[in-house]
């Protein structure tokens, strides 16, 4: 009963999104208030549907029911109740009701907090995101219904995928979702502008706060994926330019792209034109990302179900929207006035040279990762392009960024003084240097580059917080006086200063670990020792042992350093009963100077193991940056001139601060 | 700056950024992608010795031997032709004989294929797309070997 109550919420959600689409589209052409006012309680009441429709299939997947096709697939009565409810999200179908879920979140959101958005763009918005959500709807309630009832109803499940039963994973698709979808409301309200053929800075003002929550749900899910990617699969590698990969990466471009040109457009009213179609390469991105992860066109952990139809579904909403939403823009984007003059030097000058490295580097990826399907399709020759390609052609075009970000928020609005810049950034550049030569005298071995690559993390920290001494005036008043500037600062700006001091972490983290990684592979018997970076292994032997689903063989490591016992570890391979497939799990020790990690490979012939050890000097840091990333966003948008539900109130309090600036 | 001096400079950073980023993507296209095959148009092919390519395949009942150390060797079919591979380094958790497998490395004035990187990451059920796809052009693939579903799937 439950399910079927789950499956007819899902059929009426359908019908209330083409509802949510026709009437107030109609209305805003009528101009009848009465048709453009359905949209919000269609929004609400349809966040409200599919969220029963959630709820019922998650409840099937804890208590275990496996009538249903998709519980059976992808459960079993022995899972952890933490890996049954992530269960949900870790296939094909629920991860669809995740994504519709998400999405109608989003539009019950606007329509709750959006009442002081002007009436006509608030109607078109929910009729946007309405039709997405129709689009979707159908997809997963035609080709991908997770409420398929079986008969008889099966004892005990298939199991879950082993290496998706792992908590960072359970929480990485909802991160990573709401990202992907977040970017739906950049691109419905880009595409109810459109229609409007009238755009504001106010426009701008609303959608920076949902790119930003996106952005920082994708900065964080992505940071999630690779951490997991990191510890899980036993390689030591902390991405891998998979395809899959980079289709969360190239929506994070994009959205990065799209917070600093709305930015333009919302102080400076220019960009427009450019602003509207960044934000709708940002979803057809993500769009482009659901395709190829959910058709099965790539190979990968992530590619569920390898179903023919559902790729065609996919590709025709995708040709839908984005056709539909560019044709758009062909028609209506020279109707926009454009405005705000400025010179190539200045704060616009700056973020336009952003906008474009960003979106360069977006389409170097993207054709990385099409052009093997492209060739495929063409000629039938099979290739595939590594991580030479994207380290040839994404490294050389983002390096020139990194360098100029901390130009950006030095420079003033309109026209800017390049040297006064300079002279503010004295203290980061030289530090950048002393630390880089510092390194390159240190260092014994890897490549002459890589003290540099530090080098420019700590300009990237440097230059975020010199921005920081140069508002509160730091060296040109009393400390008092900086002390009280500092608590007058807008949040907004300690975010800025967060997510490009982050942004120099995860440069620090993943040059240190690239450049002078060690790795070993050895052949060990027990009481063998073996070295790598200062540590001393002594291999104590194998023991097996019993999980909750799974069984395991422990290599046990006794890890010595400088004389002194530092601890234990048991990397295992695991075997998983239900599912019989197996995964390795890696024996991590985490330092200041980076992680010790140790693979047990397989049983070799004369009672000896297989052993990798790796050592990834400070690693860490490549998450902890994501991380401080995410928090300069959160930062951010609780400003109260980004906040959601008060444009108006901040708009007055706004220009206060931004006289400020 | 005159409006049009801006817009010269503007129109002139993006060519040049755009140029640069064309540039790299055709340098790294033509040094960087590795073809995949199978034995069989390894041996059609006549591939130099040296020459970095994928090779996939399934891997031969009885035939994974371990050398010294960490060495491995065993032999990789598409049921019409053989390449024996050599390995050194710890085989993926689910390589299997009579498994889908993918190696990446170079092939041996021998004639042996010598691998660097071994891919098997996936579950039993599980067969790189690009074997299964040529192993169906061959005519030897066993059809979906996935576990069927049990009972007639009534749909709800």
């Amino acid at each position: 009963m439950i399910a079927e109550t789950g499956h007819y919420a899902l059929i009426l959600a359908l019908a209330l999104a083409i509802v949510q689409t026709v009437l107030p589209l109609w209305g805003t052409r009528i101009r009848d208030p009465q048709l453009m006012a359905v949209a919000v309680p269609a929004a609400q009441m349809q966040f409200l549907l599919i969220a029963v429709s959630f709820a019922a299939l998650m409840t099937a997947y804890v208590t275990s029911d496996f009538s249903l096709q998709n519980v059976w697939a992808n459960s079993h009565s022995a899972k952890p109740l933490i890996y049954k409810i992530a269960g949900v999200w870790g296939n094909h179908e629920g991860s669809m009701v995740l994504w519709v879920l998400i999405l109608a979140l989003f539009g019950a959101a606007v329509a709750t907090y959006g009442t002081n958005l002007p009436r006509e763009l608030q109607a078109n918005v929910l009729a946007v995101q309405g039709s997405i959500a129709a689009a979707f709807l159908l997809f997963i309630i035609t080709t991908s219904n997770p409420f398929t009832r079986l008969d008889p109803a099966p004892l005990d499940g298939q199991g879950l995928n082993p290496v998706l039963q792992d908590p960072a994973l359970a929480f990485h698709p909802p991160f990573l979702y709401t990202g992907y979808v977040g970017f739906s409301m950049a691109f419905s309200f880009a595409v109810a502008a459109l229609i409007d053929g009238r755009i504001d800075a106010a426009w701008a003002r609303w959608v920076r706060p949902w790119t930003l929550a996106a952005w920082m749900c994708l900065t964080l899910g992505i940071a999630m994926g690779s951490w997991w990617a990191y510890y899980e699969l036993g390689w030591g590698g902390f991405w891998f330019w998979d395809p899959v990969e980079n289709a969360s990466f190239m929506p994070w471009l994009a959205g990065t792209a799209l917070l600093h040109s709305a930015l333009v457009m919302e102080k400076r009213d220019a960009l427009k034109v450019w602003t509207i179609l960044l934000a709708i390469i940002a979803f057809s991105l993500s769009l482009m990302g659901t395709f190829l992860v959910r058709s099965g066109v790539l190979t990968s952990v992530h590619s569920f179900a390898v179903d023919p139809a559902r790729g065609v579904f996919i590709l025709a909403i995708m040709g839908v929207f984005i056709g539909g939403a560019l044709t758009l823009f062909a028609f209506r984007a020279p109707l926009l006035a454009q405005g705000g003059l400025f010179a190539p030097i200045s704060r616009e000058g700056s973020l336009v040279l952003n906008n474009l490295l960003l979106t360069t580097a977006c389409a170097a990826v993207f054709v990385g990762t099409l052009y093997p399907l492209a060739l495929e399709s063409l000629t039938g020759e099979k290739i595939s392009v590594g991580g030479p390609f994207f380290n040839y052609t994404f490294v050389p075009l983002i390096v020139p960024l990194l360098i100029a970000v901390p130009f950006g928020p030095m420079l003033a609005w309109k026209r800017g003084d390049i040297v006064a810049a300079g002279q503010r950034l004295m203290v980061a550049a030289i530090s950048a240097l002393v630390v880089a030569v510092a390194v390159l005298a240190w260092q014994q071995r890897g490549p002459w580059l890589a003290p540099f690559g530090i080098g420019l993390g700590i300009w990237l920290i440097g230059g975020a917080l010199s921005e920081i001494a140069y508002r509160v005036k730091l060296f040109d008043g009393s400390w008092a006086e900086a002390w009280r500037r500092l608590g007058a600062l807008p949040r907004s700006a300690y975010g800025t200063t967060l997510a490009h001091a982050g942004l120099g972490i995860v440069v620090i983290g993943i040059v240190a670990t690239t450049a002078w990684r060690s790795e070993s592979i050895l052949a060990l018997k027990p009481k063998d020792t073996a070295e790598i970076a200062g540590y001393q292994l002594t291999f104590e032997g194998v023991a097996p042992r019993e999980g909750p689903n799974y069984r395991e063989r422990v290599g046990l490591f006794k890890v010595a350093r400088g004389g002194g016992d530092v601890t234990t570890l048991e990397p295992s391979k695991r075997e998983f009963t239900v599912e019989r497939s197996g995964t390795t799990e890696a024996g991590i020790h985490a330092s200041w100077r980076g992680d010790l990690y140790v693979v047990l490979g397989d049983q070799l012939k004369d009672g000896a193991q297989s052993v990798r050890l790796y050592f990834n000097p400070l690693v860490r840091l490549i998450w902890l940056g994501a991380l401080v990333m995410f928090t300069g966003g959160a930062l951010s948008l609780s400003d109260r001139r980004l906040r959601v539900g008060a444009p108006k109130r901040a708009k007055v309090l706004g220009q206060g601060l931004a006289a400020a600036e | 700056m005159t409006r049009k001096q801006r817009r010269a400079v503007l129109i002139g950073t993006c060519l040049g950024v755009l140029t640069l980023a064309v540039g790299l993507v055709l340098m790294a296209l033509r040094d960087s992608i590795v073809f995949f095959y199978t034995p069989a148009e390894v041996a059609e092919k006549h591939l130099d010795a040296g020459q970095r390519f994928r090779l996939g395949g399934l891997v031969e009942n009885g035939s994974l031997k371990r050398g010294e150390g960490t060495t491995v060797s065993f032999v990789i079919t598409d049921k019409r032709a053989t390449l024996p591979v050599t390995y050194t380094g710890v085989l993926p958790d689910l390589f299997r004989e009579g498994q889908g497998v993918v190696a990446e490395g170079t092939l041996t004035s021998e004639g042996v294929f010598h691998a660097d990187s071994v891919l098997a990451k996936h579950d039993e059920k599980y067969m790189p797309p690009e074997v299964a796809k040529k192993l169906k052009e061959q005519g030897v693939w066993r059809g979906d070997a996935q576990a069927g579903t049990p009972g007639a799937g009534k749909v709800n």
